[in-house]
């Protein structure tokens, strides 16, 4: 199904698209008003977007220098050169441990990975901590938006879905009840865990150190109690400094929920004393994203959100009519570099209004790059016949004055004198909802022969 | 000053009078207007399809269509910024680097070049702007609500220059109306959705007249209002500000 299909199915609950599109509306604007609240925001914006590019541009290098330092610092360090690596090497350092019971605070790329169900498959119980990734999980589902993960469900969904599964008294969607709940049931799994496993926001290379944020606390909580703690991380995740933190961290929280920082932002730079750490550095397509010169800075994204709270499109769709891991502009972008056909239709749901690159806090030009996805997508991947040959006419008509004059005014002629049943019938999109234009006696070309001598 | 006056292909078929208001109001600034009559289309949908390539044929007769003239001006911000950004396929001669140079939004020619904004026009309506997103994101014809820059919108300094004219405070300033060329019939549910969300904001702020800079945003906003019935009317901004000149 295209991203089309499955956003029309969205819509067919519009109370429901009315939610969602007030909820992450309203984060937006908090992360308008938070932002206003810092002096130079464009500034700094600029500032990370030169970080970033630059850690793009000599990645070898500083990927050598983080190795060396974590390594100096008595952490483990993997490389996985595609998601099938990274699930045996997590396997791997878990059944060298022994370790059966797993907790995982948030991360987008053990979902890119798919080690759930890979973990699943060998009998490890794997619990998701981050409240959100809680509810996707128990609901069987993934998650819809790269922060807020279970924002497509509303309260009630979220009672139901309690109630069946960790035993809570129905409260009509009340969330501190549920919230208290669900705390309580993961408290367990956090005490009783071998091993946890987390993303990682920021990997210094300077220090050979990384950082996770989160609102819950969840990674500390997991990462403190366990025995083990493995940290997933895409290559792109470098910065060169420990100083960059301020530029970083300033932007992170607030474009991603108008926080001023994120409720813990964790410095893990060496394994505790009698524990284990790892960090499994993943490559998994990033390498050929990179070579592809319209479309690197992609890899710039701190994974903020802001580009999917902004995007009208996202807020009235939903994250799963991505069907894609990252859902939303960025996702458009990252997705086809992956599976070019499977993808083919996300860069092109987007009216290309640029809001989303205004927001991104490392300033990827999301629109244009959805742009240019569109020009490879007509080339590359099959085409339906009549879309393609519809446009290819349409270039021949436009490039010739005397074929335009006449396709303009068979146009006009149609819609002023063909019965509406006609022009309102099924294959017009257009007319489903919306009236067409009300044809004029006259166009501007005849109008202009009869009034005005300047014929250019 | 010689000018060439674009006319966007569908504006030319089916919105003759914006056409006529964008020639008049230029014609009473005292601006030397030409209509090319060989002009056709900027290559816009083709581009924005993802057949760019298709549509070369179409942006070389644009240049040469406007390749004479001081400024191009045209009543369309898509339009535009199509010639300025995305002219970069055809090969940059000094004819095809002068025409993206030259060429202006009708608003910001008024203001930038001519260097009026208030241009003795009457409306006494209570207006709402919808700021498109190619003139207000694309050629940046005013400060955008994601980006922490000093308010500024060309639009709306020429509106409040209007004798009698209410601009009308929205709730969402700057979101999307949903059109987005081909989107509009291939993502037709959610183009749709966009589009109500929008009138309804319009309704909410008891605005009577929608207006903006570009036609097309208008023309799916009109046809979403003319199907609902509901008390609004659409006009391009070159009709307020050509009104009793
Ligand atoms: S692309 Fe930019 S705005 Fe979107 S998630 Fe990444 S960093 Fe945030």
């Amino acid at each position: 199904m295209t991203h089309a299909d499955k956003a029309a199915e969205f819509n067919k609950n519009e109370a429901k698209v009315n939610w969602h599109d007030k909820a992450l509306w309203y984060v937006r604007e908090k992360r308008d008003k938070s932002a206003h609240g810092v002096i130079g925001w464009e500034h700094i914006r600029d500032v990370a977007s030169g970080i970033k590019a630059n850690v793009l541009s000599n990645l070898d290098n500083y990927l050598i220098e983080f190795e060396k330092n974590a390594l100096n610092n008595g952490i483990k360090v993997h490389w996985a050169s595609d998601a099938k690596e990274h699930n045996e090497i997590v396997s791997k350092i878990l059944a060298d441990n022994n370790a059966k019971k797993v907790v995982k605070s948030k991360s987008m790329l053990t979902e890119e990975c798919h080690l759930n169900p890979h973990l699943e498959a060998q009998d490890i119980e794997v619990v998701d901590t981050d409240l959100g990734e809680f509810i996707v999980q128990i609901a069987k589902e993934t998650p819809s938006h790269i922060v807020l993960p279970a924002i497509h469900k509303t309260k009630e969904e979220v009672d139901d879905l309690f109630q069946e599964h960790i035993g809570t008294k129905p409260s009509e969607g009340n969330p501190e009840y549920l919230t208290n709940e669900a705390r309580k049931h993961l408290r367990n799994k956090f005490l009783n865990a071998d091993a946890a496993i987390t993303g990682v926001n920021f990997a210094i290379a300077e220090t050979g150190g990384i950082v996770v944020c989160t609102n819950e606390g969840n990674a500390d909580m997991g990462s403190h109690l366990a025995k083990v703690h493995i940290a997933s991380m895409g290559i792109e995740k470098i910065i060169p400094k420990e100083e960059h933190l301020g530029i970083f961290l300033r932007l992170l929280a607030r474009s991603a929920t108008g926080q001023p920082i994120t409720t813990y932002s964790s410095l893990f730079n060496k394994p505790a004393e009698g524990k284990e750490m790892h960090i499994v550095i993943v490559d998994n397509g990033r390498t050929e994203q990179l070579s592809r010169e319209d479309f690197r800075a992609s890899l710039h994204c701190i994974r903020c959100g802001a580009c999917m709270n902004t995007c009208p499109i996202y807020r009235r769709s939903g994250g799963h009519s991505y069907d894609a891991t990252i859902p939303g502009p960025i996702g458009s972008i990252l997705s086809p570099g992956k599976d070019l056909t499977k993808h083919s239709s996300l860069p092109f749901a987007s009216t290309l209004c640029g809001s989303c690159s205004n927001v991104c806090p490392v300033k990827i030009n999301i629109h244009e790059q959805l742009y240019k996805w569109r020009q490879v997508i007509v080339k590359d991947v099959k085409q339906p016949i009549v879309k393609k040959s519809i446009l290819k006419v349409a270039g021949g008509v436009l490039a010739n004055r005397k074929l335009y004059n006449f396709s303009g005014r068979m146009a006009r002629f149609m819609l002023k004198y063909a019965p509406r049943f006609i022009v309102y019938s099924k294959l017009n999109a257009w007319g489903k909802a919306r009236d067409l234009p009300e044809v004029k006696g006259q166009n501007f070309d005849q109008w202009y022969k009869v009034k005005r001598k300047n014929n250019g | 000053m010689k000018v060439g006056l674009f006319i966007p292909c569908y504006v030319n078929q089916l919105y003759p009078q914006v056409a006529i208001a964008t020639l008049e109001l230029l014609e009473k600034l005292n601006v030397d207007v030409y209509y090319p009559s060989t002009q056709t289309c900027c290559g816009q949908p083709l581009g924005n399809s993802g057949y760019e390539d298709d549509s070369k044929g179409a942006c070389q007769l644009f240049v040469e269509n406007f390749k004479e003239y001081d400024y191009i001006v045209g009543p369309s911000g898509s339009c535009i910024y199509h010639v300025k950004k995305h002219f970069d396929i055809l090969e940059q001669t000094p004819d095809v680097i002068r025409v993206r140079n030259n060429a202006y939004e009708l608003c910001e020619f008024i203001t930038k070049i001519l260097r009026k904004t208030n241009l003795g026009a009457k409306f006494p309506h209570k207006v709402g702007l919808h700021k498109s997103c190619h003139g207000l994101r694309g050629l940046h014809l005013g400060s955008c609500s994601e980006r922490m820059d000093a308010h500024f919108s060309t639009e709306e300094n020429l509106l409040n220059a209007v004798e009698g004219l209410e601009l009308m405070s929205l709730n969402r300033k700057d979101e999307c109306c949903g059109f987005g060329g081909t989107f509009s019939v291939f993502e037709e549910a959610i183009s749709v959705k966009m589009g109500r969300d929008r009138v309804q904001d319009h309704l909410d702020s008891d605005v009577e007249v929608i207006t903006g800079a570009d036609h097309s945003c208008l023309m799916h906003l009109e046809g979403l209002i003319n199907r609902e019935n509901k008390p609004l009317k659409v006009m391009h901004i070159a009709e307020i500000l050509n009104k009793s000149i």
